[in-house]
This record gives structure tokens, sequence and C-alpha cells, in this order.
């Protein structure tokens, strides 16, 4: 792996893989999940699971098991393990959140102050024309 | 020229085809699912690349049309090295001769790309990616296994002492190289087997793999005048029997 620039992200460099790690990691192979990405800046949303011995070879296997047919810019692989998740009984900490529609962006009258602004810009590069 | 160049497509063409089709041979076989998806891909992809290049055969040259080429020929008329058609054997060897075949045809295309034979360059840069994936994968397995235990690490040696003589057959010259070469259309098979050790030998270092020791007189020479081990024959009949049924059918 190397260090990037942005915390956030291990790219793999796969020329430099570290050494194998034995017996152990290569007889139990783990689950990652692989997210993928279409298009270079949108979201990577997760697709399913390959199982590997390491990150560099869920990468090499995500490639083809995910990004064979459709179009594909980039993949992530996490190991499931490092998944976080609530408990399923702890659901019901969600089950009012439909009923709070005030928390919902949609109630703003957004798009008539938008438009008016595009409106005006148009009108002064009109006239600076 | 048209003669070097041809001799050239067929020589890539039949290489490309024949391993394509044994490395098929593990689909469904494969050691797990993953791999034997990726595996097969990487078939799909060679039995792709010999098809660009029969196609070019057929579009620039006038030969016949590509399943004409690849199906209706006796092995004396393919020019692959016997190195492709040396049966599947256990995992490690197919690995083995995957990290040894993509890296030369990897250098190959990246050597064609700057040909002044433009639908060579054309094709070198479309398949770039491809080559890529190829070598990424083998290299990571090479490294795994080569590293991993006594017994992978030792397999993976026999697998490399096996398959090296025949791998230089890749290389075997063509009587046009010179001409090629003169043309800027292929710096020719002794410059790319340079590039080729330069390439995998610290690969299979860091993989603690040994190249063999080897005498000249041990490289494996003659596919690409048509001299094949028993091996080729009944995987032509093989890849060949349902087309024979009706040459003339379309799907």
């Amino acid at each position: 792996m190397t260090d990037t620039l942005d915390p956030r992200i291990r790219r793999a460099d796969l020329e430099h893989a570290p050494a194998s790690g034995g017996l152990a990691q290569n007889e139990h192979w783990e689950p990652f999940a692989v997210f993928h990405q279409a298009k270079r800046g949108e979201e990577h949303s997760f697709v399913g699971i390959v199982h590997a011995p390491d990150p560099e070879l869920a990468l090499a296997f995500a490639k083809e098991q995910f990004g064979r047919r459709k179009k594909t810019v980039n993949l992530w692989v996490v190991r499931s393990s490092d998944i976080y998740t609530f408990q399923h009984m702890d659901d019901d900490m969600f089950a009012t959140a439909p009923e709070k529609n005030y928390r919902d962006a949609s109630g703003y009258p957004v798009r008539k102050r938008i438009n008016k602004y595009l409106e005006e810009l148009k009108a002064i590069q009109h006239t600076e024309h | 020229m048209s003669e070097a160049i041809k001799d050239l497509l067929y020589h890539m063409a039949d290489d490309e085809l024949v391993i394509g089709h044994r490395n098929s041979e593990w689909t469904g076989l494969g050691p797990i699912l993953e791999e034997d998806i990726a595996f097969s891909s990487i078939a799909q992809d060679q039995i792709g690349h010999a098809l660009a290049n029969y196609t070019l055969l057929n579009e620039q040259f006038g030969e016949a049309i590509p399943d004409v080429i690849a199906f209706s020929r006796d092995e004396k008329q393919f020019h692959s090295s016997q190195f492709v058609e040396l049966p599947i054997g256990d995992y490690a060897f197919s690995l083995m001769r995957h990290f040894l075949f993509d890296h030369a045809e990897s250098l190959r295309y990246a050597m064609l790309s700057e040909s002044s034979f433009a639908p060579l360059a054309a094709l070198a840069k479309k398949i770039k990616g491809e080559l890529k994936y190829h070598t990424l994968h083998a290299d990571l397995w090479i490294k795994k296994l080569g590293t991993g235990t006594e017994e992978s690490q030792a397999r993976m040696q026999s697998a490399l002492n096996e398959a090296f003589p025949y791998a230089l057959g890749m290389f075997e010259p063509a009587k046009y190289d010179d001409e090629l070469k003169s043309e800027n259309i292929f710096e020719g098979e002794t410059a790319l087997q340079t590039k080729w050790l330069e390439t995998i030998m610290p690969i299979l270092e860091r993989a603690n793999l040994q190249l063999p020791k080897l005498s000249i007189k041990e490289r494996m020479y003659g596919g690409r005048q048509g001299y094949h081990t028993e091996y080729l024959q009944p995987l032509l009949d093989e890849m060949t029997e349902v087309y024979r049924l009706d040459p003339a059918a379309t799907w």
C-alpha cells in the first residue's frame, strides 16, 4: 500500500506489494466488500464480495468480477471485517425518522430563487454583449 | 515486406490462440471461483488478440477470414512456439506460463506501439490496458506463491525450471527480423528477449525464485517453423471439432 496525499485513501501499489503472509494468511481467505465507481468524481457503490488472501489480490479479483462488463474507472475493496454496523435489534432507532419531514430540504422554495438569479445573470450577460 | 509482416502476425496470433485455448481449459476447474473468473477472462482476451491479428492478415494481406485461418490449418502450418501448446499441468505451471508469456506479450506490444506498420501500432495501443491487468495478475500470484510456504515455493520453482527452456522458444528469431527492424516495424525477437529477461528477473527475485541456468542448445525452438510437440495436433483437433462438422455454418 502506498500513502497518498489524501489520508482517507490507500492506493494499492501492486508492483511493490508486501511478501506473502505465510500459511495462515494464504489458507484462510477473507471476504472483501467491493465498491464500484462508474465515473471519476462519482460515488463508489457497494456491489458485492470477493474472497481473497490480501487486499492486492482482492482488487485483482474484483476487477474481473465487477469491472468486466459495466463501465468502471475504479474500485475499492475493504475487508468486510473492517465494516462496523448496528445490531438488527437496534433498527428501532430509525423507526420515526420518516415522520420527521421537517428535516427534509424539500420544504424550502429555493428553486424559485435560483431561477430568478439565473434570469438576472442572463440579462446582465445580454447587456454586456 | 508484406511477407515479413505476415510472418510476424501469424507468429503472434498463433501464440495467442493456442495459449488462449490452453488457459480456457481451466474454466470451471480453477482453484477458487474468483480466480477461475479472472483466468478465464484472461484466456478470452488472448483469443481476442489472436482474432485481431488474424483480422489484420485478412484485411491487410488478403489471407482467409479469421475463422478459416484459425480452424482449418494443421499443426505444420502453425507458427506458434512450443511453449504455448504444452498441457496445462498443475496450476503452478499454468500460472508460471501465464507470467512468462504475458510479460513477453506486453513488452512485444509496447515495442509495436511505435511500429511504422500503423494497424499494429493501433492494436498495441488499444490492448495496452488489458495486458497491464494480465501482468499485474500474474505478478501478484508469482509473488504470493513464491514467498508463501515451502511447498508453494518449491512448486513454483519447479514450474519455472520446466517452463523456462520452452519460454525462450517464444523468441525464436524469424528470417525476416532484420527486414522488420530496418523498416521500423518491429525491433526483433532478440531485442524482445533481452527486455523480457530484464523485466522478469527482478520480479522472480522478489518472489524468491531463480532462473535455471541453461545452455543455448536447450532452448526449445522450432515452433515458428512448424515443428511442434505431440501436444499441438490433439489441441487443434479438439478446438476445431465443432467447426469441422460444418465449416460453412453461420452463427
